[in-house]
């Protein structure tokens, strides 16, 4: 092995601001960091969870400039100016969100660690279903997507819950969708 | 994650510079790929150019009555464009049959292309991989190859190309549009872009070094029927085990391109011309050259099937 491969190139500093949950944040990171870990470690919104890290289980799901992303897929300094809103942006314990209002009702979780992200991911799915943004399941291409039980599973599929708590999150985002419709 | 500089650029121009400029520099834009493999240290760039910046996110009509795509357009916006929904069905379908909802938001068109394999012994850094490490040998060969490909493969490789979106695109003949650093242009059909493994599975485009794709065009409309077709392990957010894109007319011609069994989208002109005969005979030539393991054989009889019930549908 040659002495290059064992230097360890130095780190990347760089300074990044953005927007989260309405307040203007200003970091100094290291080029590594990506936004779940920024929002994480330097923010401290824990809110926001790492799961597996490589956009397989969606615990990271936030919302920037008003479309669902993983966060642990995307670096902090690719943000520069974005807007970004976290779970801790929706709601709190003395003001819930609606929808976070549902999951409670309807026991859409077990041990909670994917929640934040299946509620930000929910959100997500209700505004591009609204927009007409087709999925695997929309019979007609032309036509605009509905609300349906099969829509919502299947644009809920980049969200895994190991408890297994499907069921009642599908009732908790019908709920909070009927109420959106009336 | 090995460290590395960061770079944001503005013209396509910038970019390609950049990249001669800079040893071991990697352009990102959805970055949904890129840096997963870079946490696992299998992509370890010195320097990173963000290219989102590049403006290269419209969709714009052709004169000669197609659609030009710029690189940066979001997996989403494609899928969701009305022109594409209308006349190019099955680039949408294939679009929204990939990844998920958070992926497809952050993909880009051009990124989509330059997927690298899922081939389990490539992400494992422990184990053998020619496309990896090349010359180091191919656990696949003997290893689990369920999942693996089995026509166009070589004995240094039996990787598949991962993505949805270009076995639409390789249906479409659509056409790649590039810049390099020298400041060339020029535009390269997507039946050259891919490489066949070889000896040199390493090497997966025509693609030069720092040479940036800028879009991504598609020929006037077609007509027929827009079928993709999706077998997978689960009912959602999986890779295909193998996926049939096709445009059927309604005198039962048309084409057909096949994922999840190759290296690369797999069309044949003689299967295509083979469409009025029905699926076994497009099956056949398809896999006339086949060589596939033990373990995933299986995928031909299935890959048959699938096409079967494409044409069933086809025909309504």
């Amino acid at each position: 092995m040659s002495s290059q491969h064992l230097t360890t190139p130095v780190p990347s500093m760089v300074p990044i601001s953005f927007k989260v949950n309405g307040v203007q944040q200003q970091l100094n990171v290291d080029t590594r960091t990506t936004l779940l870990d920024a929002l994480r470690e330097h923010l401290h919104l824990t809110g926001t969870k790492k799961g597996c890290d490589h956009g397989q289980c969606g615990a990271c799901t936030v919302m920037v400039n008003g479309r669902r992303i993983n966060a642990c897929l995307t670096l902090a300094v690719m943000q520069q100016d974005a807007e970004i809103t976290t779970i801790e942006g929706l709601g709190n314990p003395d003001e819930l969100h609606p929808l976070q209002a549902a999951f409670i009702k309807h026991d859409g979780y077990q041990c909670g660690y994917c929640t934040p992200g299946q509620i930000c991911s929910s959100m997500a799915v209700l505004e591009e279903i609204k927009a007409g943004i087709p999925s695997h399941v929309t019979h007609d291409l032309v036509s605009a997507p509905n609300v349906t039980a099969d829509e919502i599973r299947e644009r809920m599929s980049g969200n895994i819950c190991r408890c297994g708590a499907y069921s009642n999150i599908l009732a908790a985002i019908e709920e909070y969708a009927e109420g959106l419709e009336s | 994650m090995k460290a590395f500089t960061y770079q944001r650029v503005k013209t396509p121009a910038e970019a390609a510079t950049s990249a001669q400029q800079h040893t071991n520099a990697k352009f990102i834009a959805g970055g949904t790929n890129l840096l997963d493999l870079m946490k696992l240290e299998i992509e370890t760039p010195a320097h990173l150019i963000d290219v989102n910046g590049l403006e290269l996110d419209k969709i714009e009509a052709t004169a000669d009555g197609g659609l030009r795509i710029g690189a940066l357009v979001r997996n989403t916006d494609l899928a969701a464009d009305a022109r594409i929904r209308r006349d190019y069905g099955v680039l949408s379908r294939a679009l929204v049959a990939g990844a998920s909802g958070q992926l497809r938001n952050q993909a880009t068109t051009a990124g989509n292309l330059l997927q690298r394999t899922r081939c389990p012994y490539f992400y494992d850094t422990n184990q053998p991989c020619n496309k990896r490490l090349p010359g180091s040998g191919c656990a696949a060969l003997d290893g689990f190859s369920r999942q693996h490909a089995v026509v166009g493969t070589s004995q240094a490789c039996i990787a598949t190309h991962p993505s949805d979106m270009a076995v639409a695109m390789r249906l479409l003949d659509a056409v790649i549009e590039t810049v390099s650093p020298d400041g060339r242009e020029r535009k390269i059909p997507i039946a050259e872009f891919y490489r066949a493994p070889g000896n040199t599975p390493h090497l997966e485009t025509v693609l030069t070094p720092g040479e940036l794709i800028v879009a991504v065009s598609l020929p006037a409309p077609l007509g027929g029927t827009h079928i993709y077709r999706k077998v997978r392990d689960r009912a959602s957010y999986a890779f295909a085990l193998v996926s049939v894109a096709a445009i059927i007319q309604p005198d039962k011609s048309g084409r057909v391109a096949l994922g999840g069994v190759a290296h690369q989208p797999w069309r044949l002109a003689e299967a295509d011309n083979a469409l009025i005969q029905g699926a076994q005979a497009v099956s056949d030539r398809l896999f006339a050259t086949a060589q596939p393991t033990a373990e995933n054989e299986f995928k031909i009889i299935l890959a048959q099937r699938t096409l079967a019930s494409v044409l069933a549908e086809a025909r309504g």
